[in-house]
């Protein structure tokens, strides 16, 4: 048996922002084997949901990840209103559905870009984070934050999305759908990408099978599953829609199965907004008397994947069980199977490729004048600027009255 | 409400490993199960009637150690919850990594948080706590308070 060279990448390592240990055993430039060693993140967020009432899991489970934030309270919601029999108005459903699928639309522009980045092709990392800026606008319009929206209550959503918001809304959509023209043909043109990607990593369907792998991953490796369509929920019933699928399994096909979803979240986005423009303003809540005790298996379809949420009931006002199993966990296991026989080069792309969880919530901690070190802005008029910003955004999309 | 096919196929294939059946709806069912039928279960859910198996969740009650093996039938929306109670002081139940991968990474978790032994599983190594955890504390058993729960 040759002698192998071990190659780690992680856990801390300028490609990540997550601390996450990839260990490589390599043979000369191919990857023989690999390792990993996870759980440096591992915050206990199951046994903490068990001490904390329904309402403030929402706010917990936001925290779990800084991409797909909505995700885990859609699920969460979809499992309490399972137990509880509650059925939300059309109204709220359309909400949930805009901000799931615009949620979607800035984690794919964000994949788009990291996958760039890690080609060494940065024009297409500027564009795509450029491009998703607007997006996390939006967001703050709606919700007040850019990330962690806080929109999801049991039996509803928080906020309301009215008239003048729809407005913004389309406007801004219209220039997304523009970009990712542009994005996607760049991307699927270029024969530098293709050189890159097209017969890397390949995973085939059986592999997802036993894998079971989710979301884009399997989508782009021929095996039509999503749970919007397959277990609807929300709005998904009452729009028009398709499952895009790719047969190669390699990372082009999962990059491929990403843009063409950008679009069907704009085609979603839009059929929401003619369904919130006949529905009553501000009916968004039912009211909801207590939990009774049951079990209930709450699904979402997070940009990555099948979000999975099994929470226990006993009858009073916190979950006995709280199971959460994201889709990076079935995701990343398959790197066993899609980076072994690989180059080293093309393993960072198979890896990023199943796009494991990026955390990009930090925007600016503190102000300080560089040439004496003094700090110029507080966390208190960073609050204030904070909301001053907002309220320019809203007046700023939604025009003047 | 017509009965799931999958859960009258079970019924006439297995009755005498089956304990209960809960049928909520069209979309979600719970089938309790003798633990050493899991295997023969598994695998004809998995190999004949082609469920994505999505996770498995441990509990710890009065009665012991839950598992609820939950599957997925993406034809049919259909969230199957496989349902075993194992006794307390020993936990333990045949592995499903021999079957599919799925399962590998969520029994060593189990393993690891609830301290149930999974028989013939390949690598039952620490997942998540790797080096920095007592041996023999299992964090998500009842008996272990948080900080916070200890102030209440």
């Amino acid at each position: 048996m040759s002698k192998k060279t071990l190659i780690p990448i992680g856990p801390y390592h300028p490609l990540q922002e997550e601390p996450e240990l990839f260990k490589l055993y390599c043979d000369g430039e191919i990857v023989r084997d690999i390792q990993w060693v996870t759980g440096y993140n591992h915050r206990g967020i199951e046994k903490l949901s068990e001490s904390k009432t329904y309402e403030q899991v929402f706010f917990l489970v936001e925290r779990i990840c800084g991409i797909c934030s909505t995700s885990h309270p859609f699920a969460f919601a979809n499992a309490v209103e399972e137990i509880g029999g509650i059925e939300v108005t059309d109204r709220a459903k359309y909400i949930r559905s805009i901000i799931a699928e615009l949620e979607r639309i800035h984690s794919h522009f964000l994949w788009v870009g990291l996958a760039g980045h890690f080609l060494g092709y940065n024009t297409v990392f500027m564009w795509a984070w450029k491009y998703r800026e607007p997006v996390l606008d939006l967001f703050e319009m709606i919700s007040g934050n850019r990330n962690s929206y806080a929109m999801f209550k049991v039996g509803g959503v928080r906020r309301d999305i009215e008239g003048n918001k729809i407005a913004a809304i389309r406007k801004i959509m219209g220039e997304v759908k523009k970009k990712t023209d542009l994005l996607t043909g760049a991307v699927m043109d270029d024969p530098v990408i293709h050189a890159r990607t097209r017969g890397v990593g390949i995973l085939t369907k059986q592999d997802v099978i036993d894998y079971g792998a989710v979301g884009p991953t399997a989508r782009a490796s021929g095996v039509s599953i999503d749970v919007r369509k397959d277990d609807p929920y929300a709005a998904y019933p009452l729009v028009n829609w398709k499952v895009i699928t790719s047969e190669a399994g390699d990372v082009f096909a999962k990059a491929e199965v990403r843009l063409l979803e950008m679009y069907e979240s704009i085609s979603i986005i839009e059929q929401c907004l003619q369904g919130l423009e006949k529905e009553k303003e501000g009916e968004i809540t039912v009211k909801v008397k207590e939990i009774p005790a049951g079990t209930g298996n709450g699904r979402a379809e997070a940009p990555r994947g099948e979000v999975f949420h099994f929470v226990v009931s006993d009858g009073s006002n916190s979950p006995a069980r709280h199971k959460i199993r994201a889709p990076s966990y079935v995701n990343i296991a398959t790197f066993k199977k899609s980076c072994i026989g690989q180059t080293i080069a093309d393993a960072t792309i198979t890896l990023a490729g199943v796009d494991p969880c990026y955390c990009c919530t930090e925007r600016m901690a503190v102000a300080c004048d560089s040439s004496t070190g003094r700090q110029i802005m507080n966390g208190r008029e960073l609050i204030d600027y904070s909301i001053a910003f907002s309220e320019m955004l809203k007046r700023d999309l939604k025009g003047k009255p | 409400m017509g009965t799931i096919s999958i859960i009258s196929q079970l019924k006439s294939k297995f009755s005498s490993d089956i304990l209960e059946v809960e049928e909520k709806n069209q979309r979600r069912a719970t089938v309790s199960v003798k633990p050493d039928s899991i295997i023969r279960i598994a695998d004809y859910l998995y190999r004949t009637e082609g469920l994505r198996f999505i996770i498995a969740s441990a509990l710890h009650t009065r009665l012991g150690f839950e598992i609820h093996y939950h599957f997925s039938s993406d034809t049919e929306g259909l969230v199957l919850n496989i349902h075993v109670i194992l006794d307390h002081n020993e936990p333990e139940i045949e592995s499903l990594s021999n079957m599919f991968n799925a399962s590998n990474w969520i029994e060593r978790e189990m393993h690891e948080l609830f301290g149930i032994n999974f028989l013939n599983h390949p690598n039952q190594d620490k997942l998540i706590s790797e080096g920095n955890w007592a041996e023999g504390v299992y964090p998500y058993r009842k008996e272990f308070k948080t900080t916070g729960e200890e102030k209440r």
